[in-house]
């Protein structure tokens, strides 16, 4: 069936197809046709957000939280410029996500015309794809397009900029329309052949490890995960990307990689003789200096994109397809075959370095509070059914090490591009994604004085989440390297919040929220507990820390991985040292 | 570092050269040539690419590129099972007294003169880059005045064709 109506109607119609229900975003002048529309619709819920930036990681913290496709609208020019950070966050993250960006007239672009900004090809290099459409006709089909992209193979963001003449002209729309993608087949489905060269070098090794990241999760993988690992009794690691998606609690579950990991998880891909990569793609931030990483490893990797497969690191055995079922048909080969492989020594070195280096905190004499301890707290108080959404810095990697993830996909933060400013807006898009869930935005005093605007459309769109501000004074992880690397010289990292400027309770009030504040570890439990009971409004709790608060282990940047520290000059020892 | 030559099937689309070619610089290769043109099928570009590159740079260049929605398939052409050739034009000074000697160059080189006036003349010639350099070097003595050259355009030797699959999927979706 086929009716004629605005392309601006056409993409309202298309959106309410495609089954969205929130839209973040600010409408201006060339976006303007397509408000019209949004105004009549009863399926698609518009949130006018305060920043485009906040419309951008509302629509991930949507998308990470429900597995759905985020959408963000904005007008041409700078409403489109502020919604480069958190594409380019979707696209470091691959967060499913699509942008619709009005742009000036046709015949306008390309002569400076007002608000005019060249948005496809300013996000041509951080976009999954991107489209700009100039004919009404095509709006309903690159919509149902750009949502396809977004939401298979690697998920990414996708750019949708249409000009303000085809919103406006007449065009017939009918639905469904037919895709017009012939060089998009992403490949799902591994190579049964590696399959069994992979369950071959597991059960040849000695001294395995799951290296585990967020494409497990994003294939919706944890079960498969916790089966694969049971039945073949490897230790696990989980990336930053996917804390949760092995629960913490597990004996098996070794902890965090990487530059701010648990020594058992550094220590079990460096010491490992096969790692198998799962949605992982061997980040800087995991593998420190390259050539030094797990030297003795082998390595399966497996992965939807192709691309990731030895582009830092050799594959032995490379798996392009969907992380639950290369998972499902390993667990397949393995269960067919007797062969297993013996890792009791392996075992008996990692379970010494869980038990002798677990993660720790110094705590201070002069009872102030360490910001461990409010994450310990939190994790206790809020429990694993929390959704908890970081921003980032000290206060992530905190997040990060003290909270107890036990479901995949409760922690939500900024890995890839390291965002300031995340927290808050995706927190917010968490809370409507997930309205029956609790949601914690943990933030630094840094990275909420970015997007606390978001704060204004949290109280009035009747968003109740709760918000942990880690407030140190200061940009801490940049004064930790400051404080290890820079002789101490602290050099604009002094924010001076303990200061009260702002004040962040005030703060809190002036935008319609709860303001707490809480400044001794005594006092941790009573403040969450009241935190929690409040469900109506908007909570913003000001826990004032101690400045001098580290996060520990360190891998220092550019060094081995060998060379993590478990506090300042101490390094743990090895078991294989004299090796 | 070896030189590799890429003929890459594209959607004939809007911004896909600046799609390919961002790629490019965004992932730290350089590009030694380029050309673009249309194919047997309205819908299809086909761009030959050649790279200098080692061979693990040169799969993940590969495995970049076909991550582009646009772009429908990519293939190595092998020098020694395809024909490589460039275009070009050149301008050589050349009066009366020297014009033979030119001609004659024109026609050990097989190539064509297209454009005579007083004192110079126009020669078109297409070849492999071994053979355009050798003919620049015998006509320097007598003053290049102007040359442009085209990129290489490649194709496999034989019966198969590159683009036939491609065109299957288009017209799947058509």
């Amino acid at each position: 069936m086929t009716e004629r109506m605005t392309g601006a109607q056409a993409l309202v119609r298309a959106l309410e197809h495609m089954g969205v229900d929130t839209v973040f975003g600010i409408p201006g002048g060339a976006i303007l046709p397509a408000y019209d529309p949004l105004y009549d619709s009863t399926k698609v819920r518009h949130v006018l957000v305060r920043h485009e930036q906040g419309a951008g990681h509302a629509a991930e913290g949507y998308a990470q939280a429900t597995g759905r496709v985020g959408v963000c609208m904005a007008t041409s020019g700078p409403g489109a410029t502020n919604l480069v950070t958190p594409i380019a966050d979707a696209y470091m993250d691959s967060v499913p996500m699509v942008a619709i960006t009005g742009q000036v007239p046709s015949g306008a672009i390309g002569t400076d015309a007002f608000q005019e900004a060249d948005i496809s090809g300013i996000t041509m290099p951080i976009t999954k794809h991107n489209f700009l459409i100039t004919d009404p006709s095509e709006i309903a089909r690159t919509i149902m397009e750009a949502f396809h992209i977004a939401s298979t193979g690697r998920p990414g963001p996708v750019l949708v900029d249409i000009s303000k003449d085809a919103l406006q002209s007449e065009t017939t729309f009918s639905w469904p329309p037919t895709m017009q993608l012939p060089g998009y087949r992403p490949v799902t489905k591994p190579h049964s052949k590696q399959i069994r060269e992979a369950a071959k070098l597991i059960a040849e090794s000695r001294r395995p490890v799951l290296y585990v990241g967020g494409g497990v999760h994003k294939a919706g993988a944890s079960a498969e995960l916790r089966q694969l690992a049971e039945l073949t009794n490897i230790p696990v690691v989980t990336t930053l990307m996917a804390r949760g998606t092995f629960p913490d609690s597990h004996p098996q579950h070794m902890g965090m990689p990487g530059m701010h990991g648990s020594v058992s998880a550094v220590g079990a891909l460096q010491q490992s003789d096969l790692i198998i990569g799962l949605g992982v793609r061997f980040d800087d931030r995991v593998t420190g200096h390259l050539a030094s990483f797990a030297p003795h490893a082998k390595v399966v990797h497996a992965d939807i994109d192709p691309a990731e497969i030895s582009k830092n690191r050799h594959a032995d055995v490379p798996i392009v397809g969907d992380c639950k079922e290369v998972i499902s048909d390993l667990i397949g080969v393995i269960q067919s075959s007797e062969a297993r492989g013996d890792y009791a020594d392996w075992w008996s070195i990692l379970n010494g370095y869980k038990k002798t280096y677990p993660l720790g905190y110094e705590t201070f004499a002069d009872g102030s509070l360490a910001p461990q301890y409010v994450m310990e707290r939190l994790s206790a108080i809020a429990g694993p059914e929390t959704y908890y959404v970081a921003g980032v810095g000290q206060h992530q990697m905190w997040a990060s090490q003290f909270i107890g993830y036990e479901n995949p996909g409760t922690f939500i933060n900024s890995g890839g591009l390291g965002t300031m400013g995340f927290a808050v807006p995706a927190a917010m898009g968490a809370k409507m994604g997930r309205p029956e869930s609790v949601v914690w935005a943990i933030d630094g005093d840094g990275c909420f004085q970015m997007t606390n605007q978001e704060l204004a459309t949290c109280a009035l769109e009747g968003v109740p989440v709760k918000i942990a501000v880690i407030n140190n004074g200061n940009l801490g992880m940049v004064r930790q390297w400051q404080t290890l690397f820079y002789d101490q010289r602290y050099s604009n990292t002094d924010l001076q919040t303990t200061r009260r400027i702002p004040d962040f309770v005030k703060l809190a009030e002036a935008y319609g929220c709860v303001g707490l504040r809480c400044e001794r570890p005594e006092d941790v439990d009573a403040v969450i507990k009241k935190a929690m009971e409040i469900n109506d409004v908007p909570v913003v709790v000001d826990f004032v820390v101690h400045q001098d608060a580290m996060v520990w282990p360190m891998v220092a940047a550019g060094t081995s991985n060998d060379d993590i520290k478990i506090a300042r000059d101490m390094a743990p020892k090895w078991e294989n040292e004299d090796d | 570092m070896s030189r590799h030559t890429l003929s890459v099937l594209v959607e004939n689309k809007p911004g896909v050269l600046a799609r390919v070619s961002a790629l490019f610089s965004r992932r730290g290769f350089n590009i030694d040539s380029l050309a673009v043109g249309p194919t047997e099928h309205d819908d299809i570009s086909r761009m030959t690419i050649v790279v200098s590159v080692e061979e693990l740079p040169l799969e993940q260049v590969t495995k970049q590129l076909n991550k582009l929605v646009n772009v429908l398939k990519i293939v190595e052409l092998d020098p020694a099972q395809s024909v490589q050739r460039e275009l070009m034009l050149i301008k050589v000074r050349a009066d009366s007294e020297s014009r033979s000697h030119v001609l004659e160059l024109v026609n050990l080189f097989r190539a064509r003169c297209i454009d005579v006036a007083a004192d110079a003349v126009t020669i078109e010639v297409t070849g492999t880059p071994d053979k355009l350099d050798a003919f620049i070097k015998v006509l320097e003595p007598f003053g290049i005045k102007e040359l442009v050259q085209s990129g290489m355009v490649a194709i496999g030797r034989g019966a198969r064709s590159i683009t036939d699959r491609s065109l299957r999927a288009l017209d799947r979706t058509a």
